[in-house]
């Protein structure tokens, strides 16, 4: 074992015997702040995923990709907007098909956003100097956020809160108060989440996507249209980073048009410490810093919430720079 | 210039091909005619050219001038992923396996460009898909028992060993339904015996109907199994004929030894 190995085991392993003795000493209060790491998580993994799957192609940090999944939530607040009907007080047939609307229209159209992005920005450069993309990213980026700020201002949005709440959706289990829409976050995460890895394990896109990760040149002489297969990529990671979008804003039901740059930044943490271009660790990362947020903000303070996260980062980047699962890119 | 009437018995016809990199040039006007079912030898010193050829023809590189017309269809400045779907597979000098995928899954790659099923079929597993699944694994499977590797069939890539990597990178190509296989100095690395295994690979995919155009620089590998072989040096043609008239020329052995006072 290397030396880096045994400091990342070492803080590893004091994180989890402090929160064991506080699992211990104050249960109910622990189980609580269980739920919303998870429910906070599910959502960094759904982005999370779209960082991981660029890198894993490309090699490219996408840094619109967290405003992209803002846009979603902006495009879902427009969307759910245009529906009479629909109720923040009870839950009503109107507000089911609102959001089965939403939802769909949220991820294509993100999807379709990604994709040009890819198109303009990226994919010109494909054979530039990495730093180049990496330029273009970040200046697509800042312009998805001067879209918003100009679309709605610079302040906070309301998203309708159309997810069942109140009494009745919502129970208290040992001392821990659930609400109906904790469930609903990590339960749609997880079902994105089992839809990409049968998607990408099965289908043949899914292959080309693996084959064109590992050895672009073969794949393309193996009859593999590159160009779509990336495409591809961008559009399903936009799906997942539209999903969440929408999932965020009906959970806090508020955002700002630069929530992606901090959201981003956690997502990408999590793809990191997971191992950047391998998808399950992205997904087990977001969970990983969800959590570790929850238990920072209720343990450490939350003003020193960024501090530990992007300390992670750079602790990760430090001692063991392939993650949690190991970096699923050739060497070549 | 007239067009020259549609030649039925050769499968790659190259005409002036060049191909120039800035000051370099480096394949020099190469024309050249592979008949259907030859083995068909590309030869010449480090440097002549010989992969870049390669690359022009498969797609990888845009001739700078010249026309490349397979099976009667010309296919100049045709992207790669075209150029394999009408039936041209290679292998690569130094390999590139899909290291992190098993032997069977990289032969199911190649296999994909012939598939059907679309992503709704394999997301909510319809009949039709689970089918073509089922056959594609038994093809490939065969595939890996036609090269001799079949008890790797579950292995890593990366960890199969060298000569078995060859094997499968040609498994792989074959996964294509190629009309035209380009071998890339197959025998690079090979130990004698492996040679002597390997034209014996090449004889049985000359009886599946394929042809095969080869790089190698392993003289006798060459002489043993091309019916006709056209040497390179700086990207020009040198001499083309039959093993034993090529042998014999004063370029190639000048090109090969230098110049001898």
């Amino acid at each position: 074992m290397s030396v880096g190995d045994f400091g990342f085991f070492v803080i590893c392993l004091t994180a989890i015997v402090l929160l064991a003795a506080q699992a211990v000493v104050h249960p109910s209060e622990f189980a609580q702040i269980l739920v919303f790491g998870l429910a906070d998580g599910a959502i960094y993994a759904l982005v999370a995923l779209g960082y991981t799957m660029v890198y894993g192609i490309i090699e490219l940090i996408n840094f619109a990709h967290g405003d992209v999944f803002t846009l979603g939530a902006y495009v879902a607040a427009a969307v759910m907007g245009f529906f009479a009907g629909t109720s923040e007080d009870t839950f009503s047939v109107s507000n089911l098909v609102a959001l089965l609307v939403t939802f769909p229209a949220a991820m294509l159209l993100m999807g379709a956003v990604n994709i040009t992005i890819e198109r303009v920005a990226y994919r010109p450069l494909r054979n530039a100097p990495r730093l180049a993309p990496l330029i273009t990213a970040i200046g697509m980026s800042f312009l998805l956020e001067g879209i918003m700020f100009v679309w709605s201002g610079p302040f906070t949005v309301h998203v309708p809160d159309l997810l069942p709440h109140g009494p009745g959706f919502n129970t208290t289990i040992g001392g821990v108060f659930i609400e109906f829409k904790d469930v609903f976050v990590v339960v749609a995460a997880a079902i994105l989440v089992s839809l990409l890895a049968v998607f990408i394990n099965r289908s043949k896109l899914g292959k080309a996507m693996r084959a064109t990760a590992q050895d672009r040149d073969a794949s393309q002489l193996m009859g593999i249209n590159i160009n779509r297969t990336i495409a591809a990529t961008f559009f399903i990671g936009a799906l997942l980073a539209g999903a969440g979008g929408v999932i965020w804003g009906l959970y806090f039901n508020a955002i700002t048009y630069n929530l992606g740059f901090r959201t981003g930044l956690v997502a990408f943490t999590s793809a990191v410490f997971g191992g950047i271009g391998n998808i399950p660790g992205a997904a087990l990362g977001g969970m990983v810093i969800g959590l570790t947020a929850a238990f920072s903000d209720a343990y450490i303070g939350s003003k020193w919430t960024q501090v530990v996260i992007f300390g992670i980062l750079i602790g990760v980047l430090v001692f063991r720079p392939t993650g949690l699962l190991g970096m699923r890119v050739p060497e070549k | 210039m007239s067009e020259a009437p549609a030649d039925r018995d050769s499968i790659l016809e190259l005409t002036e091909l060049t191909k120039r990199f800035g000051g370099l040039l480096a394949v020099d006007s190469v024309s050249l005619q592979i008949k259907r079912g030859e083995v068909f030898a590309l030869i010449g010193p480090n440097g002549a050219g010989k992969t870049t050829l390669f690359n022009s023809v498969t797609g990888m590189f845009r001739p700078t001038s010249g026309r490349v017309v397979f099976d009667g269809r010309v296919i100049t400045g045709s992207k790669p992923h075209e150029v394999a779907r009408l039936g041209i597979a290679r292998t690569f000098q130094n390999i590139r396996l899909f290291d992190f995928m098993t032997a069977v899954d990289n032969v199911k790659v190649g296999r994909h460009v012939r598939m059907k099923a679309k992503v709704w079929d394999s997301l909510f597993k319809l009949p039709r898909e689970r089918h073509e699944e089922e056959r594609v694994t038994e093809e490939a499977m065969e595939l890996l028992r036609f090269v001799g590797i079949a008890r790797f069939a579950n292995h890593y890539a990366r960890n199969l060993p060298y000569g078995q990597q060859r094997r499968l990178e040609i498994a792989r190509a074959l996964a294509t339904e190629p009309k035209l296989l380009l071998l890339d100095e197959p025998a690079a690395g090979f130990t004698p015996q492996e040679k002597v295994e390997l034209m014996e690979l090449v004889r049985k995919i000359l009886t599946r109907g394929i042809t095969v155009f080869l790089i190698e620089h392993d003289m006798k590998l060459v002489m043993g199994i091309s019916e006709r072989i056209v040497v390179l040096d700086h990207g020009e043609k040198i001499a083309e004929g039959p093993p034993e008239e090529v042998r014999k020329d004063r370029r190639v052995i000048e090109a090969y030894l230098g110049k001898s006072a």
